[in-house]
């Protein structure tokens, strides 16, 4: 059975992000190696055992508290349209800034994949991960490649298959705040829940609304005038009153 | 009910919003990110360990040279110069290569055209015309994107250009720009109209805006051909082929710079009075130095950008050939529309030390840059005698034929350096301001320089003659 | 740590390692500083600075992030006698 699948790919800029995506899907895109290179969104696809991925290509950003109009773009197609997976590129010779982002990401959905790119940058540095760590630690998969010689794609390939077909599932251990951060997010979590339909994280709502996003709030309002009314107006009157 | 629910669902959000900012505090983002950041902190400790040292030595090294105070600016002229002296270089045989078999191909149509006995009008429409216009365009533009798009996409996959941003900023924030502008200027060398889009890497909005106003004054691979023949034919006359080449090389350095020096001018003026503003935060990148896969950068660069900047090209110059072949051939009165053209914009140019011909070319080929020589090259040819253009000395004698002199050829480069966008680049100046205002600014800045500066250079040559 | 050794990024010289301990930066620019890593209590080091004098590079976060004086003057810090 033939099935299409779509995939975000989303990283720090100069993390190989670009070569990735050109080493899965051919003939399509440019690779570039500065600050926000990947501005506009590119598309391309691959096949892997029969089924067709559409891999987006979002753009390069340090974070997705919505600085810029790069980080909203990537935020807004993570968070709003959902894709199969998300693919988190991260660059394997500075993996702790990286994370950082991935981190933010699995807050946001469970369906993602950390793929430690520049795997012989870091052998040539002398720097060695294990990755199954890093799987046990964040809940979702993680697996190590060199795309730009296409080494530990099979893995990546078979891991994107069987998350997509529910073989294995996400579970992410985000990160636990301050009790008082958790405790302001607990009590707005319910709230959240009667406004928000339920594909999107509550908590992450909820953290992102405490924060201060308005770009988020701009976005939620934007998306809800578009006839999803529906979903919300049974909870209207007991809302307008907290 | 359901546009009150609507709003219902504005008023829940916006109250719940309300809601959070009442239970938020201030540092509430700086202990979210730290939180973040020691978690990050904790996984790394957990699963990765260095076998040497944590510094990334030859990154280090690169940029000791590529950064350093006295080499840095050398490295960086040098390297712009020897991209464009292996353009230059590089693009002559395969241009007149092309050239020479168009030419073979039109012979062979115009045979078959009188073999079909087909009328005069049809053969000089198509042939004249549209084959021709379309012919130019293909042998001037693509051998110099073919070389300059693939060893630009080199150097940019290096790592090297954020090096430059990094060596360049305080000149940029001394004439109120951002130090990310010199990318967008990079990306200018190749297409104004793609700049426009990557100028979205400048975050704050006055800084954008003065990166988009004065991005054309980067000469666009459309005006590359331009500005390569006629240095070639006019300013390295006379010096043997190896060093009229240097001598090319060199002209086109200079207008490159000179067109650099007027980007910083018009930043700096437009920084002191319709964008006042400071300098807003600023942060760069420098990433490791990476090599490059050299074949797939230059194949992909190849067909991405020289590939869709040729079709884009094609496409317009083939209904402009098709247009000015109409003008010059249909008459009102005992002249042609085009020569009406031409002889009104002529008093005008002359004082501008260029021709009517030239004006109206530059107007025609609003649509895009490179179609502004065959434009120019079909009314010439559409007036004067037909010549089977071959070569680049063909091309000369043609120039020569209408009263073209050196003057004629730098006032040319100038005006082709510094006047107003493309229309694609036009377009794509109103999508990323959404403001008419700033769009017709950004026609009005260039055309008024280009206009000062070809007039005050040809009134001074005029007078010292 | 005596006082003396509290100092803003863009007096440190090159080569010198300094633990953060304010930013005093605000809106979308401290944003950004946290996002790149520049946290209180991250040790960032002074790489170089530009062929200009400024901007300066900073290593922090296993990355080099260069930043303007306007910024760095900004974020004061603890000078370590070694690498933390």
């Amino acid at each position: 059975m033939k099935r299409e699948y779509v995939i975000a790919l989303a990283g720090n800029p100069n993390t190989g992000k670009s070569t990735l995506f050109n080493a899965l899907t051919g003939l399509k895109q440019h690779t570039g190696n500065w600050a926000g290179k990947t501005v506009t969104i590119a598309e391309g696809t691959y096949v892997h055992k029969k089924n067709t991925y559409r891999l987006i290509d979002l753009p390069g950003t340090y974070s997705l508290f919505s600085n810029s109009t790069d980080e909203e773009v990537a935020r807004n197609y993570i968070v709003f349209e959902q894709p199969a997976v998300t693919l988190v590129v991260v660059d394997a010779t500075s993996l702790e800034r990286n994370l950082n982002l991935a981190l933010q990401i699995i807050e946001m959905t469970p369906n993602v994949i950390i793929c430690i790119n520049l795997m012989d940058e870091a052998e040539k540095r002398g720097i060695t991960i294990n990755e199954n760590v890093l799987t046990k630690k964040l809940g979702v998969p993680v697996v190590k490649i060199t795309a730009r010689s296409k080494k530990g794609f099979a893995l990546l390939f078979d891991t994107i298959d069987r998350l997509v077909s529910n073989v294995i599932q996400g579970t992410p251990n985000v990160v636990r705040y301050q009790p008082e951060i958790e405790e302001k997010i607990a009590k707005l979590e319910p709230f959240v829940r009667t406004v928000v339909n339920d594909t999107i994280s509550a908590r992450w709502i909820a953290l992102r609304l405490l924060d201060g996003d308005e770009s988020l709030l701009q976005e939620l309002m934007k998306r809800w005038n578009r006839g999803e009314e529906e979903i919300l107006c049974p909870q209207t009157e007991h809302m307008v009153h907290i | 009910m359901s546009a009150n629910g609507a709003h219902g669902a504005h008023m829940t959000l916006a109250s719940l919003y309300e809601k959070a900012q009442e239970m938020s505090n201030a540092n509430l983002r700086d202990q979210i990110v730290q939180q973040l950041y020691m978690k990050s902190q904790e996984l790394c400790s957990a699963s990765v360990t260095f076998s040497k040292t944590k510094r990334d030595v030859r990154t280090e090294k690169l940029d000791r040279i590529f950064t350093s105070p006295i080499w840095g600016f050398p490295i960086m002229m040098s390297l712009l110069g020897v991209l464009f002296y292996l353009t230059i270089a590089g693009a002559n045989v395969p241009s007149d290569l092309i050239a020479q078999s168009f030419g073979y191909i039109e012979g062979q149509l115009t045979t078959l055209f009188q073999l079909l006995s087909a009328p005069q009008w049809l053969h000089g429409l198509l042939i004249l015309g549209l084959f021709r216009g379309t012919a130019w365009v293909v042998s001037v533009m693509l051998p110099p994107m073919a070389i300059f798009f693939p060893m630009f996409a080199l150097l940019e996959n290096y790592g090297y250009l954020p090096r430059v941003a990094f060596n360049m900023d305080r000149v940029f924030k001394k004439v109120g720009a951002h130090g990310k502008m010199s990318l967008t200027m990079a990306m200018g060398f190749g297409c104004n109209a793609a700049a426009m889009m990557s100028s979205r890497i400048i975050e704050s909005p006055r800084e954008r805006m003065l990166a988009i106003l004065t991005n054309n004054f980067v000469p666009c691979n459309g005006r590359w051909g331009t500005l390569i023949v006629l240095s070639s034919l006019f300013m390295a006359a006379g010096f043997s082929s190896g060093v009229g080449m240097f001598v090319t090389t060199g002209t086109v350095v200079g207008i490159v710079l000179f067109g650099i020096m007027v980007t910083f001018f018009v930043s700096w003026v437009l920084s002191k009075t319709a964008l006042k503003g400071v300098p807003t935060h600023y942060t760069l990148e420098l990433p490791p130095y990476r090599r490059p896969k050299v074949f797939e950068t230059v194949i992909r660069s190849s067909l991405e950008r020289s590939l869709a900047v040729l079709m884009r090209a094609v496409k317009v110059a083939a209904p402009a050939g098709f247009a000015t072949w109409i003008l010059a051939n249909v008459n009102v009165g005992d002249t042609s529309v085009l020569l009406h053209i031409v002889h009104f914009l002529d008093p005008f140019a002359q004082a501008l030390g260029l021709d009517g011909y030239i004006l109206m070319a530059f107007i025609v080929g609003l649509p895009a840059n490179e179609i502004v020589m065959p434009i120019l090259l079909m009314a010439y040819l559409s007036t004067g005698s037909l010549t089977e253009v071959d070569n680049l000395g063909d091309l000369k004698q043609i120039f020569v034929d209408h009263g073209w002199t050196w003057l004629t050829a730098l006032n040319m480069m100038l005006f082709s350096l510094l006047h107003f966008p493309c229309g694609t680049t036009l377009v794509n100046i109103y999508k990323e301001t959404k403001s008419a205002k700033w769009t017709l600014i950004s026609f009005l800045i260039p055309t008024v320089i280009a206009i000062v500066v070809t007039w005050g250079v040809a009134q001074t040559v005029y007078y010292l003659r | 740590m005596s006082q003396a050794n509290i100092l803003r990024l863009n007096q440190a010289s090159k080569g010198q390692f300094i633990q953060l301990t304010s930013i005093n930066l605000e809106g979308v620019m401290r944003r950004r500083l946290l996002d790149l890593g520049f946290i209180p209590g991250a040790v960032v080091e002074v790489v170089r600075k530009s062929p200009l004098g400024d901007p300066i590079a900073f290593r922090v976060s296993q990355t080099t992030v260069a930043l303007r004086r306007e910024e760095s003057s900004k974020i004061g810090g603890v000078l370590l006698s070694h690498e933390a």
